[in-house]
């Protein structure tokens, strides 16, 4: 296998261990950064490399930190380790198994945006990450690398983690916050922005893990080396979470820009049992679903071209593979039940759209439904489309109404028998 | 207001408005409505509901200079953003264009209310807010015709959960808005009520005990816009529509609340007319669209068994029914025998004109008028008072607002959210008070004194007060000397009588030596524990120290509309002595009991008249619900007695004697009953077609009051009398020295009467500080014996680390007569 350097771990054993880190030139970036470069100066660095987020929306990162107001403090920093979208399991691996680069990258985007405090986000099942990283913490306390002066300088810094109770929307920036400040998980009405008020009402920077994690690679090996990697609009690596139908499921750490056919076929190992792939979604249960036209397995996987050409934002890159056997009627069915759940219920909208598409959903599932049943689901999708107060409202219907649109036969299989009299 | 103007368009109706206004507001100030429901004009916005989706356009900039980029005709070219829009949470922007009345905006009105009404249980027949909600106007007004939720898969929950006991939640009818948490966080800051669970499971529930634990709960059900927050009260108790409203105003603190009573015939109870409910009425200047608690639940009295209807006259020792000739009577006969002895004590709970027939009959017949009451500074505030165009609604930056020895939450509660508000907005507060109270957190500056010690600690602000002075009090004097404008508000904490009028006295000395008199926003204000109190000394009425003494010397005691045998033993025995005793009141009491000659009354919703509020405001309330049997107003009955004594009195027309007094009383020469119930305008619009927008309060429609003059403000001399002794505070060795407070929900005889604040009411219990506990060998919930004047009371204890050691408090009005400050026997009970 290649060299990996987001999943490190698997090109360095043991890299979960702090000296094993530091003897591979950890902390070096962030020495770096902390003694010789100025705050601006590793923004720029960013900036430079074109990093975007990782977590699904692909902002510009150097963009993100630089839009934090020197006229109000603190500033602070929050890790978004909430990781609940279906299908994503890319930062759990890199915290269970290369922890301190993600650190480390935590750690310099904290020095870039003159924050003294830094949270860490969980969510609520990953509590033995949170203790591990609690570990961890101590001992980067203990070797000087956090607290008071670090590297002699009069920059200090301090990291927290803190665990969610188990809710995707505490996974939105603004929830997370909310959470985060021990209240209800909702979404804020924006603006006002975190970058302007965020955490405790004060310019916040939220990143999420995987963002973090290239940083290191970014101030050690420059923005040039990170280009290297991936396309102009989207350079670097990501790591790709394949799920569904292949036989290979499990993290991938690729280009971007590579296709669809290498994840799947080279990478992945192909369909199971080699069936025909029907579908692909590229962004978890928030996805728009990809008919799996030889065409589109030849598509790059980057923030710009599944967009343009289906409509199919990257997101977080959870690829889940549909072959032939899988109803897209059940797919929506189970997509709708996740959001469902998940919908924190502040907006109208979400709150009641989803009950209300579930109970449709499951009248079509138990073959109860009629053909008026299938518009009525469509017409309710459409009326969620473009009236929620978050993004997750405006997830929930991605997969039904792009099944509706692709694979409207698997929905007509479940209708009920009508008698025509 | 020198801000520029904001202009755009809505619906192509060119609006200017100031910056930061919402769209929602601008479009309201053109008349056009954006249907809300999350929105509340007193609220912060939070988007939730989506109900007011518009179209926004705005105009594109030319990213160079900064201009609007305009096509060939020279209009600016709009970017329509792809989604609708919050109108309620958009600031308007120069040059923005808003279109409410598209198709696609009707879509969105329809789609989400078919959203809302998918989880309703549509049981608008047996619905509280059927018939002023606005689920159902707006439903008709913007909703599908038809559900195509499939009404068998309703959610059913729970529609009965009492939050407490004032207030129950219906779980189906919840349409998730906010506006309650939000009320209860921004507005009344108590967080007691949160959002729980997420999804569909998103309800309401309770934080605190006891649960719903804040005075001003009720709102919540008048801007809930739906059926699902109703009170204890009036849930199930009638249909709006069949609601008449008799505009009134509060009668339980000075704070003079503008107030509706909402009657209808009851066929349970024969027919009569009965109050169901009591509303808030707008009056932006008094209390806004709000209310508290007790305003709004403490009405019950008027109901009460205990009413008496016909005048009696004691015979052979016993109470006997009689004529209302046969007991007038006898009054005049025995005023005329005994001249000069009357000794009138009347309550400040009577309006202006009661007052003023009492205080001429009495004037007249060379008595004494003589006020119930343990506050003083009533003939200041008349001279030094906040005067016209004073608005605590709009008190900011440049103002400060010293409060001192009171505890406005409880004293006066609607004055507390004002106050509050006014110095979120920007105005300094400064609080001095012996203990912590709830608008300490408000203030700029918070200064302990020791109980008895009050004027020591408003001495420093004197203007020549030394320059040595230690913080936080350095701080406060030179905010408070550096203000252009100064209320100075006092309470009851602690103070009796003689404390009470020396405090006024300092207040207002201290108001005249620094300019603060005369002029808008300055002045001196009386948080009264009557709705009456200022009018009754602006009438003539004051209280005096002896009074016990004076009662036991009266020829003829004439007690109107107040309980002093009830309240201490002392007064009653003192009544024992005094000669003839004639007693007006509306209830059974003991001092009625002791009557000679009793005049049965009318309760103040029974008949008209006019209230002077804390602030000095006039304002008028009218009849709400027939009077009982054979009573008559108390200034009637008074006229009658005077007509006896061969004087004219006013008996008929409460409007005629109020023009007898503005004749007579230079604050009132502007006065008449047409002025007093004229109304203008207010923001936010309330009443029927803005249900939606401001919720159930009621439009004022019967008069807005008005703002009486000061001697100051008239720019006459001003008659300050010489600065009474300053009291001594009373300690001695071996006794524990107990102060008075003041709470909102005492015992009083009006409160007692309505069964749902019972929970809520205070006790007869000694708060002090542990040591203190320790040093008199008394510990928490012990139950210890006092002795006021040989009369031993049951007192419990409770501790509380906050207060001042060697001290107790204990609340006024739980029958135990301790109205000053009193150094007391203590022992635990055997
Ligand atoms: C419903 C919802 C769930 C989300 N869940 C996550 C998540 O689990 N992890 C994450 O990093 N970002 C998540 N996001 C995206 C965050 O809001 C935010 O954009 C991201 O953390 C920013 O970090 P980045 O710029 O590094 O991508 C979610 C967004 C939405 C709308
Ligand atoms: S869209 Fe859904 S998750 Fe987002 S705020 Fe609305 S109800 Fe909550
Ligand atoms: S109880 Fe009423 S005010 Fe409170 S959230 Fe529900 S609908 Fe809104
Ligand atoms: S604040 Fe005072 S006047 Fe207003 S409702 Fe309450 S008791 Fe009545
Ligand atoms: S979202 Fe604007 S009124 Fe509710």
């Amino acid at each position: 296998m290649s060299e990996h350097y987001l999943l490190r771990h698997r090109s360095v054993p043991h890299i979960d261990r702090l000296d094993v880190y530091r003897s591979q030139g950890g902390f070096e970036a962030f020495h770096k950064a902390v003694t010789s470069l100025k705050p601006g100066e590793v923004i720029e660095e960013i900036k430079k490399s074109g990093l975007r987020g990782r977590g699904g929306a692909g902002f510009p990162t150097g963009t993100k930190w630089g839009f934090l107001p020197n006229t109000l403090w603190p500033h602070y920093v929050v890790a978004n380790a909430d990781e609940s979208e279906p299908g994503t399991f890319k930062d759990h691996e890199i915290l269970e198994s290369n922890p301190f680069q993600f650190l480390e990258g935590l750690m310099i985007a904290a020095y870039a945006v003159q924050a003294q405090r830094a949270y860490i986000y969980l969510r609520g099942e990953f509590w033995q990450l949170a203790q591990a990283l609690d570990q961890r913490i101590a001992q980067l306390e203990a070797d000087g690398l956090l607290g008071e002066d670090i590297f002699g300088t009069d920059y200090s810094l301090r990291l927290f983690t803190h665990l969610g109770a188990g809710a995707y929307i505490c996974g939105e920036e603004t929830a997370l916050l909310e959470s985060l400040e021990g209240k209800l998980g909702q979404p804020r009405l924006r603006p006002p922005f975190p970058a302007t008020a965020g955490l405790y009402n004060s310019p916040t920077v939220i990143n999420n893990v995987e963002t973090l994690t290239n940083v290191p690679l970014i101030i050690g090996r420059g923005a040039d080396w990170f280009r290297s990697f991936g396309t102009d609009k989207s350079p670097g690596l990501k790591i790709f979470s394949l799920s569904g139908c292949v036989n290979r499921p499990g993290n991938y750490e690729l280009p971007l820009g590579c296709t669809f056919r290498e994840l799947i076929y080279d990478h992945g190992g192909g369909i199971v049992q080699d069936h025909a792939i029907k579908a692909i979604m590229a962004a978890g249960a928030s996805s728009v679903l990809i008919a799996a036209t030889p065409e589109a397995l030849e598509t790059p996987m980057d923030y710009e071209t599944t967009l343009e050409k289906f409509g199919a934002p990257l997101g977080s890159a959870s690829i889940i593979v549909l072959d032939e056997t899988v109803n897209m009627a059940w797919l929506a069915f189970k997509t709708i039940g996740f959001f469902k759940h998940e919908s924190c219920g502040k907006c109208t909208p979400c709150r009641e759209g989803t009950f209300w598409m579930n109970q449709i959903a499951t009248r079509i599932m138990r073959g109860k439904a009629t053909r008026a049943d299938i518009h009525l689901l469509e017409n309710v999708a459409q009326q969620i489309q473009g009236k929620c107060l978050c993004a997750l409202g405006e997830f929930s219907i991605m997969a039904v109404l792009s099944s509706l649109k692709l694979f409207a036969k698997d929905f007509e299989q479940l209708i009920k028998v009508e008698h025509d009299g | 207001m020198t801000d520029k103007l904001v202009h755009l368009t809505i619906d192509n109706i060119p609006v200017s408005v100031p910056p930061d206004t919402l769209v929602v507001d601008a479009a309201k100030q053109a008349g056009i409505n954006i249907p809300v429901f999350c929105y509340h004009p007193k609220l912060h916005p939070v988007g939730m509901c989506r109900m007011c989706l518009v179209e926004i356009g705005r105009p594109l900039l030319d990213r160079a200079s900064g201009e609007f980029v305009r096509d060939a005709d020279g209009a600016p070219k709009l970017q329509f953003s792809p989604k609708l829009e919050t109108a309620c949470t958009t600031p308007v922007t120069e040059g923005m264009v808003v279109i409410t009345n598209s198709q696609k905006v009707a879509d969105a009105r329809r789609e989400v209310l078919e959203f809302i009404l998918t989880s309703h249980p549509l049981d608008c027949p047996i619905c509280d807010k059927g018939g002023e909600c606005p689920l159902q106007n707006l439903t008709m007004e913007h909703g599908p015709g038809q559900s195509r939720f499939l009404f068998d898969e309703k959610m059913h929950l729970d529609k009965h959960v009492p939050l407490g006991e004032l207030i129950y939640l219906d779980r189906e009818r919840c349409i998730q808005c906010g506006r309650c948490v939000r009320f209860q966080n921004e507005v009344a800051d108590d967080p007691v009520i949160a959002f729980s669970q997420r999804g569909r499971a998103l309800e309401i529930i309770t934080q605190s005990t006891p649960g719903f634990d804040s005075i001003f709960s009720g709102n919540t059900t008048d801007i809930c816009p739906v059926g699902a927050l109703t009170t204890a009260d009036f849930r199930f108790a009638a249909r709006p529509w069949e609601l008449k409203a008799a505009a009134s105003i509060c009668q339980h603190c000075a704070v003079g609340c503008n107030i509706v009573f909402n009657v209808r015939r009851e066929a349970l109870q024969g027919g009569r007319m009965v109050i169901k409910r009591v509303m808030p009425r707008q009056n932006e200047q008094v209390n806004e669209i709000w209310i508290c608690d007790k305003g709004r639940f403490a009405y019950h009295y008027v109901e009460s068994p205990q009413r008496l209807t016909q005048p009696m006259i004691r015979k052979d020792g016993a109470l006997i029914e009689a004529e209302w000739d046969e007991a007038l009577d006898l009054v005049a006969k025995k005023l005329t025998a005994y001249g000069a002895s009357l000794v009138t004590l009347a309550g400040g709970r009577l309006s202006n004109e009661d007052l003023f027939n009492l205080y001429s009959l009495t004037h007249t017949q060379g008595g004494q008028a003589v006020l119930y009451s343990y506050m003083a500074g009533g003939d200041l505030t008349a001279q030094v008072g906040i005067p016209p165009q004073t608005d605590l609604g709009k008190l900011g930056a440049g103002c400060v607002i010293l409060v001192i020895a009171c505890d406005l939450h409880e004293e006066a509660p609607l004055w507390w959210l004002r106050i509050k508000a006014a110095a979120q907005r920007g105005a300094s507060l400064i609080v001095l008070n012996p203990r912590t109270t709830r608008l300490d957190r408000y203030a700029r500056h918070v200064i302990r004194y020791e109980y008895g010690a009050e004027l020591a600690a408003l001495s420093a602000f004197q203007p020549q007060s030394r320059g040595d002075l230690p913080e936080p009090v350095r701080s406060a004097v030179k905010t408070f000397q550096e203000a252009e404008n100064v209320i100075i508000l006092y309470g009851s904490e602690g103070l009796g009588l003689q404390e009470s009028k020396a405090l006024a006295h300092a207040c207002a000395g201290l108001l005249i030596k620094t300019y603060h008199i005369g002029r808008s926003n300055n002045g001196l204000v009386a948080a009264w524990h009557n709705a009456n109190l200022q009018g009754a000394w602006d009438m003539g009425f004051s209280p005096i120290n002896n009074l016990a003494e004076t009662l036991s010397k009266a020829g003829v005691t004439y007690v109107v509309a107040t309980d002093p045998a009830g309240d201490d033993p002392q007064l009653a025995e003192a009544l024992q002595h005094s000669g003839f005793l004639v007693v007006q009141d509306i209830l059974m009491t003991e001092t009625v009991k002791m009557a000679d000659v009793f005049l049965p009354a009318q309760a103040y919703m029974e008949r008209g008249g006019s209230y002077t509020s804390g602030e000095r405001r006039l304002q008028r309330f009218y009849p709400a619900v027939p009077p009982p049997g054979n009573t008559l107003p108390d200034f009637a009955i008074t006229a009658r007695i005077s007509q006896r004594l061969g004087r004219t009195a006013e008996e008929q027309s409460p409007a005629r004697i109020l023009l007898q007094i503005a004749a007579t009383n230079p604050a009132y020469a502007e006065m008449d009953y047409q002025l007093l119930a004229q109304v203008h305008e207010q923001q936010p619009l309330m009443g029927r077609h803005d249900l939606y927008y401001g919720g159930t309060t009621y439009e004022n429609r019967q008069g807005l009051g008005a703002h009486l003059s000061t001697a100051a403000s008239r720019v006459e001399p001003l008659n300050i009398p010489d600065a009474p002794p300053p009291p001594v505070f009373p300690v001695q060795e071996g006794l524990l020295t107990v102060v008075p407070t003041t709470r909102l929900y005492d015992r009083g005889s009006l409160l007692i009467h309505s069964n749902l604040l019972h929970q809520r009411l205070a006790h007869p219990t000694l708060t002090m500080h542990p040591k203190t506990a320790e040093a008199y060998q008394l510990s928490r919930g012990q139950t210890a014996v006092m002795l006021l004047e040989k009369t031993p009371y049951r007192v419990e204890i409770d501790l509380d680390e906050d207060l001042p050691h060697g001290i107790a408090l204990l609340p006024r009005s739980v029958g135990i007569p301790l109205n000053a400050p009193q150094a007391v026997k203590l022992r635990p009970e055997s």
